[in-house]
C-alpha cells in the first residue's frame, strides 16, 4: 500500500515555496494541449483550479451537480478572506498570518503548507480585485479590512456580508471566459460516484447526469476533487443541502488516505435550531462578534423566565448579564477561535444558563455598538445579516438581542494530502475543503476561502505540473477500457441495489438518525463510552439502510430521492470513520474536544507526546476495519505552546 | 422606440398649445393664423413627414418589440403577475392599439379635411383664411364625438403615463436625483396633455 | 397550518403538464417554504409517488437554486426574499398555494418546478468577465477606487442569477441580470478597459437566447431577492448606445480578445 510521503521540500521554511517552483518539471505550451484534467466541483478550489489550469493551456473538464458552477456552496460564506497585506500598519505579516493559523489550528497543521498559503495569501486579494471583485474599502479609495476571530490583527478583507458569494463570481467569471474559448468542458448537473484507476494512476471518473440518469465515463491524465466538505454527515449543518462526501469517500475506497476524519468545526454564531422539520442551520457571519457581545443571564432563574417568554432579554440589568467570553478571555473576548466560543455556549447551556424556548441559545447582543457607533454605522456593517435574521426569527435584532448557538460548518479533515496536493493514489489531486492540509484541528475565520482560492489559483496549477510532465507520453484515455467498464457497472450496480430495497423509510429519515448519533457522540464533546456507542449505533443504522430504504421514482430521470440516497449511504459509512477516529484522538484539541482530556478550569488539553500527528485512515475493505497511518509533525521553526487565548 | 416616443411627445405639446387658442380667442382668428401657418409652411410640412414617419416607426417597433414578448413566454402562468408595478406601464400595447383606432378617425375628421378637403374662409385683416376652427366647433357640438374623443384622450393619458421617464430609461439616463423628477414630469405630461386636450371638446360642447 | 397547494406537475422537458392539488396539514408557521415542500414530498415519497421536484441548494438565500413562482410572484409574496428563505407565517391557514415553475422560453421545464437556466450561464461565457489570467497582477491597491463606486458596484454584484427577474417580467426579459453584470464591471476602472465590447457581446448573447425585451415596467425590480434597482438596465442602455454609437469598428472578438 502507498507510504506517506508528505513531499515536504528541504530548506529553510520562507524559502521552500520558491525553491520548489524553481526545481519542479513543467509541462511546455503544445503538450499541456495534449493533457487532460478533470476537475470535479466548481466552488472556490475548483473553479479557480479549472479556470488557471485552462488558461496555462491543458484541456479541461469540469463537473458540478448544481444546474450552474455558479452556485457552488463557497457562495455562502459570509464574512471574508484573510491576506497578510498589512495594509492596516498594524504590524500583520506572512510569519504572523501563518503564526496565527498554525496555533488556530492548535497544532496539528504541517507548517510547510501554512506557510505557503499564507505567503500566496497576499496574491489572492491581487487576482480578486483584478477580477472586478468589488471588496470594501475606505473613503479614500483603498480597501478596508476587518478583525477575526484567533488574530489581533485586521486582515480580513470583504464584499458586504456576501465575500464568498462576491469571490465565486470571480472565479466562475474566470471558468466562464475559458468555457467561451472552448478550454474548459463544462458539466453541470453531473454528481461524480467513482474515481476510475488505471495500473494504480487516476484516470477518469464515473459520473451520473441528473438530468437523464444516464451513467457516463469520463477520463483524463489526471483527476482533482474539489468538492468540499461533509459536515452534513451531521443532517443538519451550514453546508448545502446538495454538499456531499460521495467524491471523497468513493476516492478513500479507491485507496486514497482520510486525514483527520474527526476534525470538525462547530460555528459558534447560528440561527439556533426551531423544530424538528428544520432542514438546514442558517451561519451569521463570525464577523458579528467584532461588534456583538455574547451573553447569558447571571442567574438561573432568569435563564428559566426567559425561556418560558416571561422575561425580556432587554429587561435583564447590566449586571445580571454574563458576558462569559470576555470574562474568561479577557485578551480576545468576544473574538477567540470558533471551537473556543462554540465551546464556552455549550458549556453555559449545559449548566441551565441557555435562552431561547429550547434552552440551546446564547444572545449576542449589538446594543452597546449601536449606542456607541450608531445605527446606521452597525446598518452598513451587517445591514444584510441582520435582514436575513429577522426574514428567518421574526424579531429584529437592531431591538433585541440576537439569539445563537453552533453548529456545524466545516470539516478540517479530508482526503490526505501532500506538500503538492496529491492524495496517496497518484495522478488524484484534493484541493480546497476537501482535503485536509492546511487547517489543523480547527480553522481559523476567513481562512477558508483563502486557502480555497490559494489551492486552485497558486498551488495545484503548479504541482500538478510536477506529476504531469512524466506523462507527456501517455496518449489520451479510451474510456472503453476494462478498468472503466468495471468501475461504471459497480456504479451502476449499486444504484439498482437502492432502488432495489424498496423499504419503507424515507431517506432523510435515516439521514436525520444519523445526524443525531453523529451530533450526540461526535459533536462539540466527545467521550469514549459515547463514541464506541456511536460505532455501533451507525453501523446498526447502515444496516438497517440498505434493508429498508424507500426510493421512488426511477433511476433513469430528475431522481432527487435518489441522488440523496446515494449521499447518505456514503455518509452512513464515513460517519463510523469519524468516530474512530475521534475514538482514537485521546487528547483535546481545536475542534475536537474529549471530555476526558480538559483542564479543571475546563479548556482543551492537548496531548503533544502521543498525538502530534495527522491521522491518516487506510480503507481496508468492507467489513475490515480501517489501519491508521500516521504522519508525524514536525515543527521545525515554531515552538509549539498550549494554546491561549486568555 | 424610446426617440420616436419623445419626438410624438414633443409634437402633442405643440399641437394642444395651438388647439388651445381655441378656447382663448373666441374670434378664432389666432386659431386660424396657427393653423394655416401649420398647414402651408416648408419646414413644417417636412416635420409633417417626419412626424407621419415616427407614427409609423413607433407603431412598427411597438408591435414588433410585443411580438418578441410574447414569443419569449410560450407557456403563461396561471396565477399572472402582482408585482408591484406601475399599472399602465403593463397595457402599453393595448392602450396603444385604441389610441391607433381612433387616430384614423381622427385623421379623417380634421387633417384630410383640412388637407384635401373644402373648408370655409374667413378674412383675417387683409389676408383670407381657411376656418379650421369653425370645423372643430361643429364637430363638438355633437355629443357622441364628445364622448368619443373625451375616452380616447383618456387612453392616450394612461399611455403617456409610462412615456417620458421610461423613454429617459431606455436611453440610458437615469440618476439618483433626477429620474424621481422624470416620473414626476411624466405624470404630469400625461395629465396635462389628456387633460388639455380633454378640455377643448367639453368646452366648446358646454358652451356652445 | 394546514394549507391545499396547486403544484405543476411535468415529468420531463418533452411532456405535457399539469397542475395536482394536495393538502399538507399541521405546517408550522416558523418553518421555511422549502421545509413545507420536504414535509409534502415526504408524505409522497411514503405513498409511493413521485415527490414534487425542485432546485435547492443553500437554502440561505445566496446560491440562487431556488425558483419557485407562488401565487402570482417569484420567490412568493414577502418582498428580498428567495423562495427558501421565505417563511410560512406569512400564508394564512387554509390558504391556497398555487406553485409553478419558472415560465420563459429560454428556461425550459425538465420536470415539475426544476427549468434550465444555462441561458444565464451563455451570457456571462459571453463576456461576463474581466479578461485577465491568474498571476501577474499588480498591488490591489495600486488602483484607488472611489468608494462610491465600490459600493455601487458591490449593489449590482450582489445579484444570484436565480432567474427571478426574468420570471416576473411580462415579457420574460432578462435585462436586470445582465445589466448587473455589465454595470459591476462599468464601475470599475479594471471593468472599464472592455466595457465596450462586453456590453455588446453579453446583449447579443441575450437577444440570441430569446429573452424578450425591458418595457421599463419594473416588475423584475420589485421582485429581485437582492432588490438590483433598475438603474442598472439604465446604465446597460447608456453603455450599449455609447458603444454603438461610439466604439470603432473591429473585426470579431477573436482568441486573444475573449
Amino acid at each position: 500500500m502507498a507510504e506517506l510521503n508528505s513531499k515536504i521540500p528541504k530548506g529553510l521554511l520562507p524559502q521552500k515555496w520558491t525553491d520548489y517552483k524553481n526545481h519542479i518539471n513543467l509541462v511546455n505550451p503544445p503538450n499541456k494541449r495534449k493533457l487532460e484534467i478533470i476537475v470535479v466541483g466548481t466552488g472556490l478550489a475548483g473553479a479557480s483550479a479549472a479556470a488557471s489550469l485552462a488558461e496555462m493551456g491543458f484541456k479541461v473538464k469540469n463537473y458540478c451537480y448544481q444546474d450552474s458552477p455558479r452556485r457552488a456552496h463557497s457562495i455562502a460564506a459570509q464574512g471574508g478572506i484573510n491576506a497578510a497585506k498589512n495594509y492596516q500598519n498594524d504590524g500583520d505579516s506572512v510569519y504572523r498570518l501563518f503564526y496565527d493559523t498554525i496555533k488556530g489550528g492548535d497544532y496539528r497543521a504541517r507548517e510547510a503548507n501554512v506557510y505557503r498559503l499564507a505567503e500566496v495569501s497576499n496574491s489572492i486579494i491581487d487576482q480578486c480585485v483584478a477580477q472586478g471583485v468589488p471588496f470594501a474599502r475606505e473613503y479614500g479609495g483603498l480597501l478596508d479590512n476587518r478583525s477575526f476571530g484567533g488574530a489581533q490583527v485586521s486582515r480580513t478583507f470583504y464584499a458586504r456580508g456576501q465575500t464568498g458569494q462576491q469571490l465565486l463570481i470571480g472565479a466562475y467569471s474566470a471558468l466562464s471566459r475559458q468555457i467561451k474559448k472552448g478550454n474548459v468542458e463544462m458539466f453541470t448537473r453531473h454528481e461524480m460516484l467513482d474515481v476510475v484507476l488505471v495500473e494504480g494512476k487516476a484516470r477518469g471518473i464515473i459520473v451520473r447526469n441528473l438530468v437523464t440518469g444516464a451513467i457516463e465515463r469520463h477520463a483524463a491524465h489526471a483527476v482533482v476533487l474539489a468538492t468540499g466538505g461533509y459536515g452534513n454527515v451531521f443532517f443538519l449543518s451550514t453546508n448545502a443541502m446538495g454538499s456531499n462526501a460521495t467524491a471523497i469517500w468513493k476516492a478513500h475506497k479507491r485507496g486514497a488516505f482520510f486525514g483527520n476524519p474527526c476534525f470538525t468545526q462547530i460555528h459558534p454564531t447560528c440561527i439556533p435550531v426551531h423544530g424538528d422539520f428544520q432542514s438546514k442551520l442558517t451561519l451569521m457571519s463570525e464577523s458579528l462578534r467584532n461588534d456583538g457581545r455574547i451573553w447569558v443571564p447571571k442567574k438561573k432563574e432568569d435563564a428559566e423566565k426567559i425561556r418560558h417568554g416571561k422575561l425580556l432579554p432587554t429587561a435583564i440589568a447590566e449586571e445580571d448579564r454574563d458576558y462569559y467570553l470576555e470574562r474568561r478571555y479577557p485578551a480576545f473576548g468576544n473574538l477567540v477561535p470558533r471551537d473556543v466560543a462554540s465551546r464556552a455556549a455549550k458549556e453555559r447551556c449545559d449548566a441551565g444558563f441557555g435562552v431561547g424556548e429550547t434552552g440551546l441559545a446564547v444572545y449576542l447582543d449589538f446594543s452597546d455598538s449601536i449606542n456607541r457607533l450608531g445605527k446606521s454605522t452597525i446598518e452598513a456593517r451587517y445591514g444584510n445579516l441582520f435582514q436575513m435574521y429577522e426574514k428567518i426569527v421574526d424579531e429584529n435584532p437592531y431591538k433585541t438581542p440576537m439569539m445563537i448557538y453552533p453548529a456545524v460548518h466545516y470539516t478540517m479533515g479530508g482526503l490526505w494530502v501532500d506538500y503538492e496536493l496529491m492524495t496517496t493514489v497518484p495522478g488524484l489531486f484534493a484541493i480546497g475543503e476537501a482535503n485536509f492540509s492546511d487547517h489543523g484541528a480547527n480553522r481559523l475565520g476567513a481562512s477558508a476561502l483563502m486557502q480555497g482560492l490559494a489551492d486552485g489559483y497558486f498551488v495545484l496549477p503548479y504541482t500538478i505540473q510536477n506529476y504531469l510532465a512524466d506523462q507527456i507520453r501517455v496518449p489520451k484515455f479510451s474510456t472503453d477500457l476494462p478498468e472503466f467498464k468495471q468501475t461504471e457497472k459497480e456504479a451502476t450496480d449499486r444504484l439498482q441495489r437502492l432502488m432495489n430495497v424498496k423499504g419503507n423509510q424515507t431517506v432523510d429519515s435515516f439521514h436525520r438518525r444519523l445526524g443525531l448519533i453523529m451530533w450526540d457522540n461526535v459533536g462539540m464533546g466527545r467521550n469514549e463510552a459515547g463514541l464506541k456507542n456511536a460505532i455501533v449505533e451507525i453501523a446498526k443504522l447502515r444496516e438497517e439502510f440498505w434493508k429498508d430504504v424507500k426510493i421512488s421514482g426511477e433511476p433513469n430521470e430528475i431522481n432527487p430521492e435518489l441522488e440523496k440516497a446515494g449521499r447518505v449511504a456514503d455518509f452512513l459509512e464515513l460517519g463510523e470513520l469519524m468516530a474512530r477516529d475521534a475514538l482514537n484522538r485521546n487528547e483535546s484539541c481545536g475542534g475536537h474536544f474529549r471530555e476526558e482530556y480538559q483542564t479543571p478550569e475546563g479548556e482543551a488539553m492537548r496531548n503533544d507526546e502521543d498525538f502530534k500527528y495527522a491521522a491518516a485512515w487506510e480503507y481496508t475493505g468492507e467489513s475490515a476495519e480501517p489501519k491508521l497511518n500516521k504522519e508525524i509533525l514536525d515543527y521545525e521553526f515554531i515552538e509549539v505552546k498550549q494554546r491561549n487565548y486568555k | 422606440m424610446a426617440l420616436a416616443g419623445l419626438f410624438l411627445i414633443s409634437f402633442l405639446v405643440v399641437h394642444l398649445s395651438i388647439n388651445l387658442l381655441l378656447l382663448f380667442d373666441d374670434s378664432r382668428e389666432l386659431f386660424n393664423i396657427a393653423a394655416h401657418f401649420m398647414g402651408t409652411n416648408p419646414v413644417i410640412q417636412v416635420f409633417q413627414i417626419v412626424l407621419f414617419g415616427g407614427i409609423i416607426l413607433h407603431i412598427l417597433l411597438g408591435i414588433i418589440l410585443q411580438i418578441q414578448n410574447w414569443l419569449a413566454r410560450p407557456t403563461r402562468y396561471k396565477v399572472e403577475g402582482y408585482s408591484h408595478t406601475s399599472f399602465f406601464s403593463k397595457f402599453m400595447i393595448h392602450t396603444g392599439a385604441v389610441i391607433l383606432a381612433f387616430l384614423v378617425i381622427h385623421l379623417f375628421n380634421f387633417f384630410f379635411k383640412a388637407k384635401f378637403g373644402e373648408l370655409e374662409t374667413v378674412m383675417i385683416g387683409n389676408d383670407s383664411y381657411e376656418d379650421m376652427g369653425i370645423l372643430v366647433i361643429e364637430k363638438f357640438k355633437e355629443f357622441p364625438y364628445v364622448i368619443m374623443y373625451v375616452v380616447w384622450l383618456l387612453f392616450l393619458g394612461f399611455h403617456l403615463d409610462h412615456a417620458f421617464h421610461s423613454a429617459l430609461q431606455s436611453l440610458g439616463l437615469n440618476h439618483s436625483k433626477y429620474t424621481p423628477v422624470a416620473f414626476g414630469i411624466s405624470r404630469a405630461l400625461a395629465i396635462l396633455i389628456a387633460g388639455g386636450f380633454i378640455l377643448i371638446p367639453v368646452v366648446i360642447y358646454i358652451t356652445q | 397550518m394546514n394549507l391545499t397547494l396547486k403544484i405543476w406537475r411535468q415529468k420531463n422537458a418533452t411532456s405535457k403538464g399539469r397542475f395536482v392539488t394536495y393538502k399538507v396539514n399541521d405546517i408550522s408557521t416558523s418553518s421555511s417554504f422549502l421545509e413545507m415542500m420536504d414535509v409534502l414530498n415526504e408524505s409522497l415519497v411514503m405513498k409511493g409517488e413521485d415527490p414534487v421536484a425542485f432546485d435547492h441548494d443553500c437554502r440561505e438565500g445566496i446560491c440562487g437554486a431556488c425558483s419557485m413562482y407562488i401565487n402570482g410572484h417569484p420567490h412568493g409574496p414577502d418582498k428580498a426574499v428567495t423562495t427558501c428563505q421565505l417563511h410560512m407565517r406569512k400564508f394564512s391557514d387554509g390558504e391556497t398555494i398555487v406553485i409553478e415553475p419558472w415560465r420563459a422560453r429560454p428556461f425550459p421545464v425538465l420536470k415539475d418546478l426544476i427549468v434550465d437556466r444555462s441561458a444565464f450561464d451563455k451570457i456571462i461565457q459571453a463576456g461576463g468577465y474581466i479578461s485577465v489570467n491568474t498571476g501577474g497582477i499588480p498591488d490591489a491597491n495600486a488602483i484607488p477606487i472611489p468608494k462610491v463606486k465600490a459600493d455601487l458596484s458591490m449593489d449590482a454584484a450582489a445579484c444570484i442569477g436565480c432567474g427571478a427577474c426574468v420570471a416576473a417580467c411580462k415579457n420574460a426579459s432578462a435585462m436586470l441580470f445582465v445589466s448587473a453584470k455589465v454595470s459591476q464591471f462599468a464601475l470599475l476602472p479594471q471593468g472599464r478597459i472592455e466595457a465596450a465590447e462586453r456590453v455588446q457581446a453579453m446583449v447579443a448573447e441575450m437577444d440570441k437566447q430569446g429573452f424578450g425585451n425591458c418595457t421599463n415596467t419594473g416588475a423584475c425590480e420589485a421582485e429581485c431577492p437582492k432588490e438590483i434597482s433598475i438603474s442598472n438596465i439604465a446604465r446597460m442602455n447608456r453603455e450599449f448606445l455609447s458603444a454603438k454609437v461610439c466604439a470603432p469598428k473591429v473585426k470579431e472578438m477573436n482568441e486573444g480578445g475573449g
